[in-house]
C-alpha cells in the first residue's frame, strides 16, 4: 500500500515598508533651527521647536519642495490641495504632545517605484512596487534614559530637542513586496532617487532613513491578509532582508505548529539576528488627528510645480536602462556605476571627454571605487578629473603606456590632480615601441643570462616569463608589452 | 479721564511728562487694586523705564507717536519676555516667556508703557474671569460683581482709569463682553488681522487679540498699532493697514445697518433689549437705513462653538505635562503619574472640563459626529453672515444678554455661565470684527453694550458707525465711581 505524503503547504509573504526619510534641509520644519545631527543635546532648539506657549509654526518652503520632488520622482500624484493635522499623543519627545503631520489630505499619493533585482544568470528582473502616500511631518526628540536603554526600569530620562522639528518625509508602499530580498532593493532603491534629487542623505546610522515593516505571511492562493507584524529597529539595507526572511520563518513555524499570529511590534536584534516581541497591538491607536488651525492649507502653484518637476534630475531607473541600451554594459555594472548619481556623473563626463564606455567603467568601479572606499571619501573629493581619467584610458588605448603604468600613475592623479600626458611625459614613462631599441636591449638581456637561454633553448620553454620580466625590469616596466613579446620570442628561438 | 489723544497733547506741549503719566497710573493702581484685583503683576520699574525713554526721546525733540508715553494694561496670556506670564493658570505659575508676542513688541516699539499683566479666566475659558487661579476682579460699576470675562482684567482696569487702554484677546466674546459689563469700548479684529504670535492659545482657529479703550478713537488708536501682517504667524493676512482714525465720522447718512432677528428672542433682559432699541432709534436719527436681517443659523453658534474649541484646546493645552516648563507635581513616581498628577494640580476645573470635552469629540467613532459637523455648521453661520452682508454694511445686536452678574452666581452652573457669550461666539466662528460699546444702564447703573459686527476686514465700517453713535451719545462720559 502506498501512503500519499501530506502535501506540503506554500506560504508566501504579503511585506510593506514604511520608510521615514529626513529631508536635508538646513532648518527645520516650522522655524529656523539647524538641523545639524551630532550637535551639543538641546542646542538646536528654539521656543517654536520646543513647543513653548504662544508660539506658532511657519511651514518651510523648501520642505514642501523637497517633498514634491520625491513625490514627483516616486511617480506620485501631487495633490492640489493638502493640509497638515495635528497626530495626538503623550510623550516626553514630543514637546507639543501632538505631532504635526498630514492624515487625510498628504501632499503626494498613489505612486511607484521600480525594483530591479539581478538573477543568477546576471539578468535584471524589475517589479514595481506601489507607493500609497507620500506626506511630510516634524519629527521628535530624543530620551536618554537613566540606568536602562529603555524608559521601563530607567532612573530618570533626559530628553534632547535637537531632533525635535527635523523635517520628515514618511512614504508607506503598497503590501506589493514578497521577499526580504525585494524589501532590500525597495529601500535601496528608494534611498538612491532621494539621494539622486539631494532631498535625504539617507544615512542609516545615523537614523536619517529608517524603515519599519509590516509583514504577514498566508498560503498562496489564499486572498485575504494574516495577521500582520510590524518590525522596527534595523538600521541596514542587510538587516531589512535579514529580519524579513527571519521573520517569515518564524511565522510559519507558528501557523504550522497550530498557534496563531499575535498582533505586535517586534525589533530586530541584530546581534541575535532575530525578532523579539516589543508590545502588543490591542486595536489601533486613537491619535485622534484634526486639521492644524495655526497652518493653512498647501495649495501648490501650478509654476511652482512644473518648475520643481523641471529641476528634477534623471532618475537611477532611468539611467541604468540607458546605460544598458546605450553602452551594452552588464546589468551588475549599470547597477555600480548608477547607484551614486556623482560618479554615475563622472562616468558620463568620460565619456562626453571621449573615453570608452568600458573601459571607464572599468576604472571607475575598479580602482576608483577602491579608493573611494579605503579613504571614505565621495568622488567629489578626488583631483582626478573625468577629463583626466578620459587622457589616461586614452593614453593606453594608443599605446602610449602601458596598463601597468597607468596604475601606478592613478595614486598620484587621484590625490594631486594634472594631465596624464604631463606626467607621463615629465616621467619619461613613455612605452619603447621602436624595434631597434627593443632588439638590442634583448640581446643584451641574452647575453647576461647563458644559463637560462641554454635551459630554454633544450626546452624549458616556461622560462619566456622570466625574460620577459627581466626586460619589464630593465626598461622600467615601459617595453610595449605586445611587441617585445614578439621579438623575445623570434630572438630566444635563435 | 484722558484719552490717547489728549494726553499725547499734553505730552508734546510738555504740560506733562510720561513719567508723570505713568506715575499717576501706577498710583491708581496702588489705591484701587485692592478693591478691583485687576492686574496679577505691575511691572512698575518696566514701566518708568520706558516712559523714560519717550521722556529722553521728547527732550531730545524727536517726534513721537501717539501711543507714545500712554499707560497700557497688557492680558496675561500675551507673551512678555522675561516678565512672568501665567495665563491665570497654575501650571504657569513660574513661567518667564524667553521671548516677545508680536503685539507687545510692536506696542514697545510705538512707546507705550505697559503697567501691568491683567487678571484673566484661566487661559482665557470664561466669562467672568473667576476662573483665574489667582485672583476674583471685581467691576468697578459695583464690586460685588464680576467685570465680565475671559479679558476681565483689562476691561476692568481700562473702565477704573488705571490704564488708558488694553490689549485683550476674544475666542468667543471675551473682549467684547467684559467690555459691556464695564462699559467701555472693546473690539475683537477680523481673523487674521493682528498676529497671534506670542498669544498662548486657547482656540487657535478663533483667537483674537484687540483693544479696550473708554472711547472709540482710543480703541482705533490701538488696533491701527497692532494689526498687519506677521511672517511669524501662517494665519495672519496679508493686507494693507488703513488708518482707522480716518473711518470716524461722525455721520451715518446711508449706512445700512441690519439688526440680527435671532439675538432678540429668550433670555435676553428686557432692559438691554430696550437700550439696544433705543440706540437704534439713534441710528434712524443719524441718517442710517436700519432694517432686520434674520441669521438662522446663529443661535447654533454657541453649540458649536463648545465642540470646536475645547477640540483646539484639548491639543493647545497638551503642551502642560511638566516635561519642559511651568509646574511639575514632584510626587510623581512614573511618567504616567507625573502627567496625570501635574495636570490635575495646575490646570482648574473649568480648564479640565474643556479639556475633556475636547478629547471625546475628537476621539474616534465621535470625530464625525462631533467635530465634523460642528465644521460644517460653522460654515453655515458663515454663509448666513456672508448673506447679510450683501443687503446691510454692519450688524447690531446685544453684546450680551445681561448686564454684570454677581461674583459666584453662576460658578456652579457652567451652562448658565456659557449663555452670556450667544451674542459674541457666531462672530467668532465667522471670523468677522465685532465691537462692543456702552449704549445705556441698567436700574442698579450697571453698563449695557452694544454689538457691531462688520465684514471681514471692515474695521473701518464698525468704527464709524460706533464713533457717530458715541458722539451722538454721552454713555461713554459716565464713569465708575470707586
Amino acid at each position: 500500500m502506498v501512503t500519499a505524503a501530506p502535501v506540503k503547504t506554500k506560504y508566501e509573504a504579503v511585506i510593506g515598508l514604511e520608510t521615514h526619510c529626513q529631508l536635508s534641509t538646513a532648518t527645520k520644519i516650522f522655524c529656523s533651527c539647524s538641523t545639524e545631527f551630532g550637535s551639543e543635546p538641546n542646542h538646536n532648539v528654539c521656543p517654536i521647536c520646543m513647543g513653548m506657549p504662544g508660539v506658532l509654526p511657519v511651514l518651510n518652503e523648501t520642505v514642501l519642495e523637497y517633498a514634491v520632488k520625491a513625490g514627483t520622482a516616486l511617480n506620485c500624484k501631487i495633490s492640489d490641495y493638502s493640509k497638515f493635522d495635528r497626530k495626538q499623543y503623550f510623550y516626553p519627545d514630543l514637546p507639543k504632545n501632538y505631532q504635526v503631520s498630514q492624515f487625510d489630505l498628504p501632499i503626494a499619493e498613489h505612486g511607484w517605484l521600480e525594483i530591479e533585482l539581478i538573477d543568477e544568470d546576471g539578468n535584471p528582473n524589475r517589479k514595481r512596487i506601489g507607493i500609497t502616500r507620500l506626506h511630510m511631518e516634524e519629527d521628535a526628540g530624543k530620551l536618554v534614559h537613566g540606568g536602562s536603554d529603555r524608559l521601563s526600569g530607567s532612573t530618570h530620562s533626559l530628553a534632547d530637542y535637537n531632533r525635535a522639528g527635523v523635517p520628515l518625509a514618511e512614504i508607506v508602499s503598497e503590501p506589493d513586496i514578497r521577499t526580504g530580498q525585494e524589501a532590500a532593493e525597495y529601500a535601496q532603491e528608494m534611498r538612491r532617487i532621494l539621494r539622486y534629487l539631494g532631498v535625504c542623505d539617507g544615512n542609516m546610522q545615523e537614523g536619517s532613513m529608517r524603515c519599519d515593516v509590516n509583514i504577514s505571511v498566508r498560503p498562496v492562493g489564499q486572498a485575504e491578509f494574516g495577521t500582520k507584524v510590524e518590525i522596527k529597529n534595523m538600521n541596514s539595507f542587510n538587516a531589512i532582508g535579514r529580519a524579513i526572511d527571519y521573520e517569515i520563518e518564524r511565522q510559519i513555524e507558528v501557523i504550522e505548529s497550530g498557534g496563531t499570529i499575535a498582533q505586535e511590534t517586534r525589533l530586530w536584534e541584530e546581534g541575535s539576528q532575530r525578532t523579539i516581541s516589543m508590545r502588543l497591538k490591542e486595536g489601533s491607536s486613537d491619535y485622534r488627528y484634526f486639521p492644524e488651525p495655526d497652518l493653512t492649507p498647501i495649495e501648490v502653484p501650478p509654476e511652482k510645480l512644473a518648475q520643481w518637476k523641471s529641476e528634477l534630475p534623471e532618475l537611477p531607473a532611468q539611467k541604468r536602462h540607458r546605460y544598458e541600451a546605450d553602452f551594452g554594459l552588464s546589468a551588475y555594472d549599470v547597477r555600480n556605476l548608477t547607484d551614486d548619481r556623482a560618479i554615475a556623473e563622472f562616468f558620463e563626463a568620460t565619456l562626453a571627454a571621449g573615453a570608452p564606455a568600458k573601459q571607464s567603467a572599468n576604472w571607475i568601479m575598479g580602482d576608483i571605487t577602491g579608493y573611494l572606499k579605503s579613504e571614505k571619501l565621495e568622488i567629489g573629493a578626488i583631483a582626478l578629473t573625468p577629463e583626466a581619467l578620459t587622457e589616461l584610458i586614452l593614453l593606453i588605448e594608443n599605446n602610449t603606456i602601458s596598463s601597468k603604468i597607468a596604475k601606478d600613475l592613478l595614486p598620484e592623479l587621484l590625490t594631486q590632480g594634472g594631465s596624464p600626458k604631463a606626467l607621463v611625459e615629465a616621467k619619461g614613462l613613455t612605452q619603447i615601441s621602436d624595434t631597434s631599441a627593443l632588439d638590442s636591449l634583448i640581446d643584451e638581456l641574452l647575453l647576461a643570462h647563458p644559463t637560462e637561454l641554454e635551459q630554454y633553448r633544450g626546452g624549458k620553454t616556461k622560462l619566456q616569463g622570466f625574460f620577459v620580466g627581466q626586460l619589464m625590469k630593465k626598461t622600467g616596466g615601459r617595453a610595449d608589452p605586445k611587441l617585445a613579446n614578439q621579438l623575445l620570442l623570434k630572438k630566444l628561438a635563435g | 479721564m484722558a484719552s490717547i489723544r489728549e494726553l499725547h497733547q499734553q505730552l508734546v506741549r510738555k504740560e506733562r511728562t510720561a513719567t508723570e503719566i505713568t506715575q499717576a497710573a501706577l498710583e491708581r493702581i496702588h489705591q484701587l487694586e485692592p478693591k478691583l484685583r485687576s492686574f496679577l503683576a505691575v511691572t512698575a520699574d518696566q514701566a518708568l523705564a520706558q516712559a523714560q525713554r519717550v521722556d529722553d526721546q521728547l527732550a531730545s525733540g524727536e517726534e513721537i507717536g501717539l501711543l507714545a508715553g500712554i499707560p497700557i494694561g497688557i492680558k496675561d496670556n500675551l507673551c512678555t519676555k522675561g516678565i512672568r506670564t501665567t495665563c491665570g493658570s497654575h501650571i504657569l505659575e513660574n513661567f518667564v516667556p524667553p521671548y516677545e508676542s508680536t503685539v507687545t513688541h510692536k506696542l514697545a516699539e510705538a512707546g507705550a508703557v505697559m503697567v501691568g499683566k491683567t487678571n484673566l479666566d484661566e487661559f482665557a475659558m470664561g466669562s467672568s474671569t473667576e476662573n483665574s487661579a489667582y485672583q476674583v476682579t471685581a467691576n468697578p460699576w459695583d464690586i460685588t460683581r464680576v467685570p465680565g470675562g475671559s479679558s476681565g482684567g483689562s476691561a476692568a482696569a481700562v473702565a477704573a482709569d488705571e490704564c488708558v487702554v488694553a490689549l485683550g484677546s476674544d475666542t468667543g466674546g471675551s473682549i467684547r463682553q467684559p467690555a459691556s459689563f464695564c462699559g467701555i469700548v472693546g473690539l475683537k479684529p477680523t481673523y487674521g488681522l493682528v498676529s497671534r504670535f506670542g498669544l498662548v492659545a486657547y482656540a487657535s482657529s478663533l483667537d483674537q487679540i484687540g483693544p479696550f479703550g473708554r472711547t472709540v478713537e482710543d480703541a482705533a488708536i490701538l488696533l491701527g498699532a497692532i494689526a498687519g501682517y506677521d511672517s511669524k504667524d501662517s494665519t495672519s493676512l496679508k493686507v494693507p493697514i488703513p488708518d482707522y482714525t480716518q473711518s470716524l465720522i461722525p455721520d451715518l447718512k446711508g449706512k445700512r445697518i441690519g439688526i440680527i432677528t435671532e439675538t432678540f428672542g429668550e433670555g435676553l433682559d428686557s432692559v438691554v433689549a430696550d437700550a439696544v432699541y433705543q440706540a437704534i432709534e439713534q441710528f434712524k436719527a443719524l441718517g442710517a437705513e436700519v432694517q432686520e436681517i434674520s441669521c438662522p443659523r446663529f443661535r447654533y453658534g454657541l453649540p458649536t462653538y463648545y465642540v470646536i474649541a475645547p477640540s483646539e484646546a484639548s491639543a493647545n493645552l497638551a503642551r502642560y505635562d511638566g516635561v519642559k516648563y511651568g509646574f511639575r507635581s514632584e510626587e510623581a513616581d512614573s511618567l504616567l503619574s507625573m502627567y496625570t498628577q501635574t495636570r490635575a494640580k495646575g490646570f482648574g476645573a473649568e480648564v479640565k472640563r474643556r479639556i475633556m470635552i475636547g478629547t471625546y469629540a475628537l476621539s474616534a467613532g465621535y470625530y464625525d459626529a462631533y467635530y465634523l459637523k460642528a465644521q460644517k455648521v460653522r460654515t453655515l453661520i458663515k454663509q448666513d453672515f456672508e448673506a447679510a452682508f450683501q443687503s446691510v454694511d454692519v450688524l447690531v445686536s446685544p453684546t450680551a444678554p445681561t448686564t454684570a452678574f454677581k461674583a459666584g452666581e453662576k460658578t456652579a452652573d457652567p451652562l448658565s455661565m456659557y449663555l452670556s457669550d450667544l451674542m459674541t461666539i457666531p462672530v467668532n466662528l465667522a471670523g468677522l470684527p465685532g465691537l462692543s460699546l456702552p449704549c445705556g444702564f441698567d436700574a442698579q447703573g450697571l453698563p449695557i453694550g452694544l454689538q457691531i459686527i462688520g465684514n471681514v476686514l471692515r474695521e473701518d465700517q464698525v468704527f464709524q458707525v460706533a464713533y457717530a453713535y458715541e458722539q451722538a451719545t454721552q454713555w461713554h462720559l459716565h464713569q465708575p465711581e470707586i
